[in-house]
């Protein structure tokens, strides 16, 4: 026990939770959605393919083998579910520079996508592709989503995901539209600003309750519209606008001359 | 009273017959309402739409009173802990929360129409506090707060940090992670004051931050305290109104010893009650169909998390905006061991002080810098004080660079800025804005002033051109009609004070002779650029020299009159 | 000034225009006031028709008024706000607009009513100085003299300053009770203490699952708070001092690591910084991987976690005060000692 205790500080510990990680999420895959396709369980052929795209897409920045230069990340280990998470929100293959990659419509298809990440998880283990079941939000508890979502994310996010702002330029994006999958991609990833919230930290549950939180915030409010959702600033821009701006039209038609 | 009384006897022995008379009768009988009702009820209220933005505050805070009773039916001031068995809001389901949060979402959520009212409420609040201010503007702007009416002006402020207080501690009373950290911010506001500070945090909070005592001790300054003091000023402030009568735009026939409108009984009481009834109206929309404050959204306070946009309503956010814009690097000083925050007192306690300052005492600083010690009743031009009007505009532009810096954060999201070059931009501009503003505005109300001269000697450009006979071509002027020129020279335009000499007929030293220059140079600030009215004989100047080539000649005579000492100087 | 000297001889209460004339050789010093402008009649004064159209409208805006009620009723009644978000938001919506109607009906029935039907003639009244008359002015100073005489109290020094001073103490009696219980036990040196000490453990906030230093991957933050007992985690006391125990644990490659606020206080590239802001005290929490700075979301004071949680940009003025932090026999990260300095934001007797 104690010689395992030690071992847990070395380096390679994480490499080594998150490899059994996904053998565990492979298991859960197995028995739950045997048919979404996954790198994990990718033929050599989808590996090809992946590699080729990658020749033609990304190694201008990535290099040729995926090893990052100065400013870009080395995408070795950084698992299927950041490659698909990258390329299915468009973000990646980057089209211009700027103080962060911005989603825009993808770039690959579907396929496309899983080949380019069965190829980048060959290169090294990393978090892998969660499965649907793991996050459908139906099956999350959303008053624990709310509890984690305010402690971990909102100050990035904003309290419903409304996103917020980063320094010099960057923000935090507004999670309105973001499906369940790359929520928990993001989480798993630590997508750029973004910090990683691995499964010791926050587990695959937990991650579905957050999901089931956010899903759960796109009824809107129950107040009415949500102006946004953005908070006091918001509120009082609309008050001034609608309903000082209501107001004063009445006074001036209240103080004018009957014709 | 007792004249009035018997009077009434002696006209009429004969006993009132209708039971609306009955009832009169045996009123006034222990009242002497008649008296009253003799008093007010043809009283006379100038009508005009500016007139109507006081009203609005007062009728959000009647709104305010109203949904603010039916609140308190449902809400528990307490911070003991409760776990939340209620079903709905879903995210809510469970979580350990204080009981006023609890009681909020269940006034939310299962009282029906009791989120109506708690929306009806805040929205007011937010009304309250704008229509407080745009009436402030209305009052500072056209010169109403002058002899007589520098007293009122003072309640009119004192009600509107009263409304501060009130909105600040209503904020805080649902215990949420929000109006939690605006409370902490407080808290660390507070503990920056100089030598006491420690013990005010742990006053206000009953020992250490968040405690248990702040929530029941807000709402007994929320709901009895604050709401006290509010009703007792605004009765006083309508008392004075009453008292002063009302004032009125300059126009043909409206003096300071008269007043012209409509009476109060039925013309103005209708309107006010029909106001009453459209601001009550406008708020009951705004709270059935824009969501507020959905506390479910932000959690029951804990002191971890924080959300992006996190902010105070939009009456705080000028306070937020200068925390913000403070740099905090060489401001926070250690003498003899003692801390002393700059970072924290300059913005929280330095800002407000000469904001509120300012409006505290322009009225006094005004009226000894013009030396006018006459009563007014007839409003300004705001063009015609251009001193008075830029400083306000100065007043506004400083506050509004500061709630736009408190909003820096979405206004970086929104238009894709970095938040860092926004601060930076905004600590520039809260410096050159209010100095830009000042200039700007004195030179359009300059502007405008000799716009008015013009148009008074020359009359309106007609756009019809006629040719004369040698060739020459001018374009016809329109005179204006008596009312009009009325309004366009119907001013003063105070000259500064005369300073005496520093040393009297026998050469010696006068005593406050250097608080007199003082004076005297705040005096030429404010009146030393100045644009007189046109005069008749300046009129009929102009005409002798015939309509159509007045432009070239009577100009000159005009220009030295009055305007030669706008364009001479500036400060 | 100018209109002190023009008021209108017409001071009774309806007027019309009446014209001023001003002498065509001496011209007066300023022009004269031509008089309230000339009445004009409205629509409803002159057309029969659109004054009976008038009178409809407003009775329909009042019938109007009277459905708003009918509708917030039956509202009540068939709609509660059952279901959650949408009934909630449902029933809030037919209320709300229910009473909107309502309101609105009466409002702007009545503004209608007093512009279209209600008499518009403008009317004038006097008014007075504010300052009251000589006489009055002179009548009052003889009653307070008068009052005064008959106290005596110019006379009775001593049961002047009496008076004031049984007036002036009296609070007290109030006062001195308050102070002495309004702020708790007033000891404000509660400020400098937390949690933290040797040998406490990390636990995730707000699970409170220990933290063991090797799940803690690079780029990753934990929000920590102490590891107490969850039956404590459910007390008001721990609020106030969560307050200040809150801490942000961050893995950074510990190449990335420029400098440490101590000798060996962070744990293989693991930092751990107090989240309480040194500002004024908001949670500091908003942290960007890439550079590895903490962003304060109240007031953007940006933090270097990677340089001793240096200040590098916004209102604060002091770093992060950093948490010494070790792993005890079972892997799990675990605090060296308490913080080195008070947390949070600063107070006069801070350094004390």
């Amino acid at each position: 026990m104690k010689a395992l205790a030690a071992r847990r500080h070395h380096r390679l510990a994480p490499v080594v939770l998150l490899l059994l990680a996904l053998l565990v999420t492979g298991g859960v895959y197995a028995a739950l959605a045997p048919s979404t396709a996954s790198a994990e369980t990718a033929s050599t052929a989808d590996i090809e393919t992946g590699k080729k795209l990658f020749q033609a897409n990304c190694a201008t920045c990535h290099g040729p083998s995926a090893e990052g230069r100065d400013g870009v990340p080395s995408l070795i280990g950084v698992g299927a579910a950041a490659v698909d998470f990258q390329v299915s929100t468009g973000r990646m293959p980057m089209q211009m520079n700027g103080p962060q990659a911005e989603a825009k419509p993808p770039q690959m298809d579907e396929e496309q996508t899983a080949a380019l990440a069965a190829y980048i998880s060959s290169l090294g283990a990393g978090p892998s592709i969660p499965t649907d079941a793991q996050v459908d939000p139906a099956e999350g508890d959303i008053a624990n989503g709310m509890a984690l979502f305010r402690t971990n994310c909102a100050m990035c996010h904003n309290a419903v995901g409304a996103g917020g702002a980063l320094s010099e330029g960057k923000f935090a994006p507004a999670l309105w539209e973001t499906t369940p999958r790359n929520i928990y991609q993001a989480m798993s990833t630590g997508p750029q600003s973004m910090p990683v919230f691995n499964d010791a930290n926050i587990t695959p549950e937990e991650k579905q309750d957050i999901i089931a939180f956010l899903v759960d915030q796109r009824e809107g409010s129950a107040g009415g519209n949500a102006l946004g959702g953005l908070g006091p600033v918001s509120e009082g821009l609309w008050g001034w606008v609608v309903g000082l701006g209501l107001l004063i039209g009445a006074a001036v038609w209240i103080g004018a001359k009957s014709s | 009273m007792s004249t009035t009384a018997s009077t009434k006897h002696t006209e009429a022995p004969a006993q009132p017959t209708t039971g609306a008379g009955k009832a009169a009768d045996y009123l006034d009988q222990r009242t002497s309402i008649g008296v009253a009702v003799k008093e007010f009820a043809r009283k006379v209220f100038p009508d005009h739409w500016s007139f109507m933005l006081g009203e609005i505050a007062l009728f959000s805070f009647v709104v305010l009173l109203i949904s603010g009773i039916f609140l308190t039916m449902f809400f528990q001031p307490s911070m003991a802990l409760v776990e939340y068995h209620g079903e709905h809001p879903a995210n809510m389901h469970g979580q350990l929360m204080s009981v006023a949060f609890a009681s909020t979402l269940e006034m939310s959520f299962e009282v029906r129409g009791g989120l109506l009212m708690r929306q009806i409420h805040h929205w007011s609040a937010l009304i309250f506090m704008a229509a407080i201010v745009v009436h402030m503007m209305r009052v500072f702007f056209t010169g109403a707060f002058r002899k007589p009416r520098e007293l009122n002006w003072l309640v009119g402020c004192t009600l509107m940090i009263l409304g501060l207080a009130a909105g600040f501690s209503g904020y805080s009373l649902p215990d949420d992670v929000l109006s939690g950290n605006g409370l902490r911010i407080t808290d660390g506001v507070i503990k920056s004051i100089p030598v006491i500070g420690s013990f005010m945090s742990y006053m206000v909070f009953g020992g250490e931050f968040p405690g248990e005592h702040i929530v029941p001790r807000l709402f007994t300054i929320h709901i009895l305290v604050v709401p006290g003091l509010l009703l007792a000023l605004i009765a006083l402030h309508l008392f004075l109104m009453v008292l002063h009568k009302h004032t009125q735009y300059p126009g043909g026939g409206r003096t300071n010893q008269n007043v012209v409108g409509y009476p109060l009984f039925p013309v103005y009481i209708t309107k006010m009650t029909g106001n009453f009834f459209i601001v009550f109206g406008v708020l009951a929309l705004m709270g059935a169909t824009m969501a507020i404050n959905n506390v479910w959204n932000y959690g029951p306070f804990d002191p971890s998390p924080v959300s992006a946009g996190a902010q105070p309503d939009w009456y705080m956010l000028f306070l937020e905006g200068a925390l913000r814009l403070m740099p905090g690097q060489g401001t926070e000083w250690v003498i003899l061991g003692y801390t002393l925050s700059l970072n924290v007192l300059i913005p929280a306690v330095v800002i407000p002080g000469i904001l509120f300052t300012f409006l505290f005492v322009y009225p006094f600083v005004e009226a000894k810098v013009s030396g006018d010690q006459r009563e007014h009743h007839v409003l300004d031009r705001p063009r015609n004080v251009p001193t008075r009007t830029a400083l306000g505009v100065t007043f506004l532009t400083a506050f509004i660079i500061l709630a736009l810096a408190g909003s820096n954060d979405l206004i970086a999201t929104h238009f894709d800025l970095s938040i860092n070059t926004i601060t930076w931009v905004f600590r520039i501009l809260l410096f050159v804005g209010p100095v830009f503003a000042f200039w700007v505005t004195k030179r359009v109300c300059l502007g405008l002033q000799r716009k008015d001269r013009e148009l008074v000697l020359h009359g309106h450009e007609t756009g019809r051109i006629v040719r004369f006979a040698n060739g020459e071509y001018i374009e016809v002027h329109r005179p204006l009609d008596e009312q009009e020129r009325w309004l366009r020279v119907n001013y003063d335009a105070p000259v500064p004070l005369r300073l005496e000499p520093k040393t009297d007929a026998r050469g010696v030293k006068r005593k406050g002779y250097a608080a007199d220059r003082r004076w005297h140079r705040v005096s030429r600030f404010f009146f030393e650029d100045r644009v007189e009215p046109v005069t008749p004989a300046e009129l009929a100047a102009a005409h002798s020299h015939g309509e159509h080539d007045a432009l070239g000649a009577a100009e000159h005579p005009a220009l030295e009159a009055g305007v030669g000492a706008g364009t001479a100087q500036e400060h | 000034m100018s209109e002190n000297q023009n008021t209108p001889a017409d001071a009774s209460t309806e007027v019309t225009a009446h014209g001023t004339d001003h002498g065509e050789l001496v011209h007066p010093e300023r022009f004269t006031d031509p008089g309230v402008p000339e009445h004009r009649h409205r629509l409803t004064d002159t057309d029969p028709q659109a004054n009976k159209r008038a009178e409809r409208t407003v009775t329909l805006l009042f019938v109007l008024s009277i459905l708003g009620t009918v509708g917030t009723l039956v509202a009540y009644v068939m709609v509660p706000p059952e279901g959650g978000t949408s009934g909630v938001r449902l029933s809030t919506l037919l209320l709300g607009l229910g009473l909107t109607v309502s309101l609105l009906g009466i409002g702007i029935a009545g503004i209608h009513w007093a512009k279209t039907l209600m008499g518009d003639h403008e009317m004038i009244q006097e008014r007075h100085v504010t300052r009251s008359s000589d006489e009055a002015r002179t009548g009052a100073v003889a009653d307070l003299k008068e009052g005064a005489a008959d106290s005596g109290i110019g006379r009775r020094g001593v049961l002047k300053g009496a008076v004031l001073s049984a007036l002036a103490l009296f609070p007290l009696t109030i006062a001195v009770p308050l102070i002495g219980s309004v702020g708790g036990d007033w000891k404000v040196s509660k400020f400098k203490h937390t949690l933290w000490e040797k040998g406490m453990r990390l636990a995730i906030d707000p699970s409170g699952r220990p933290i063991r230093a090797a799940d803690v991957t690079v780029g990753s933050v934990f929000h920590v708070i102490p590891d107490v007992t969850e039956e404590y985690r459910e007390s008001h006391e721990w609020i106030t001092e969560k307050s200040k125990a809150v801490v942000l644990l961050v893995r950074l490659d510990p190449q990335d690591i420029k400098s440490e606020q101590g000798e060996g206080w962070s744990y293989d590239g693991i930092v751990a910084f107090s989240k309480i802001c040194t500002h004024v005290g908001c949670p500091v929490a908003l942290y960007e991987q890439q550079t590895h700075h903490l962003l304060c979301p109240c007031h953007q004071s940006t933090f270097d976690v990677a340089d001793s949680a240096k200040v590098v940009f916004g209102p604060a003025n002091r770093p992060l005060p950093q948490l010494p932090i070790t792993v005890d026999d079972e892997g799990y990260l675990v605090a060296q000692d308490g913080f080195a300095e008070p947390v949070g934001p600063s107070y006069w007797e801070r350094l004390k």
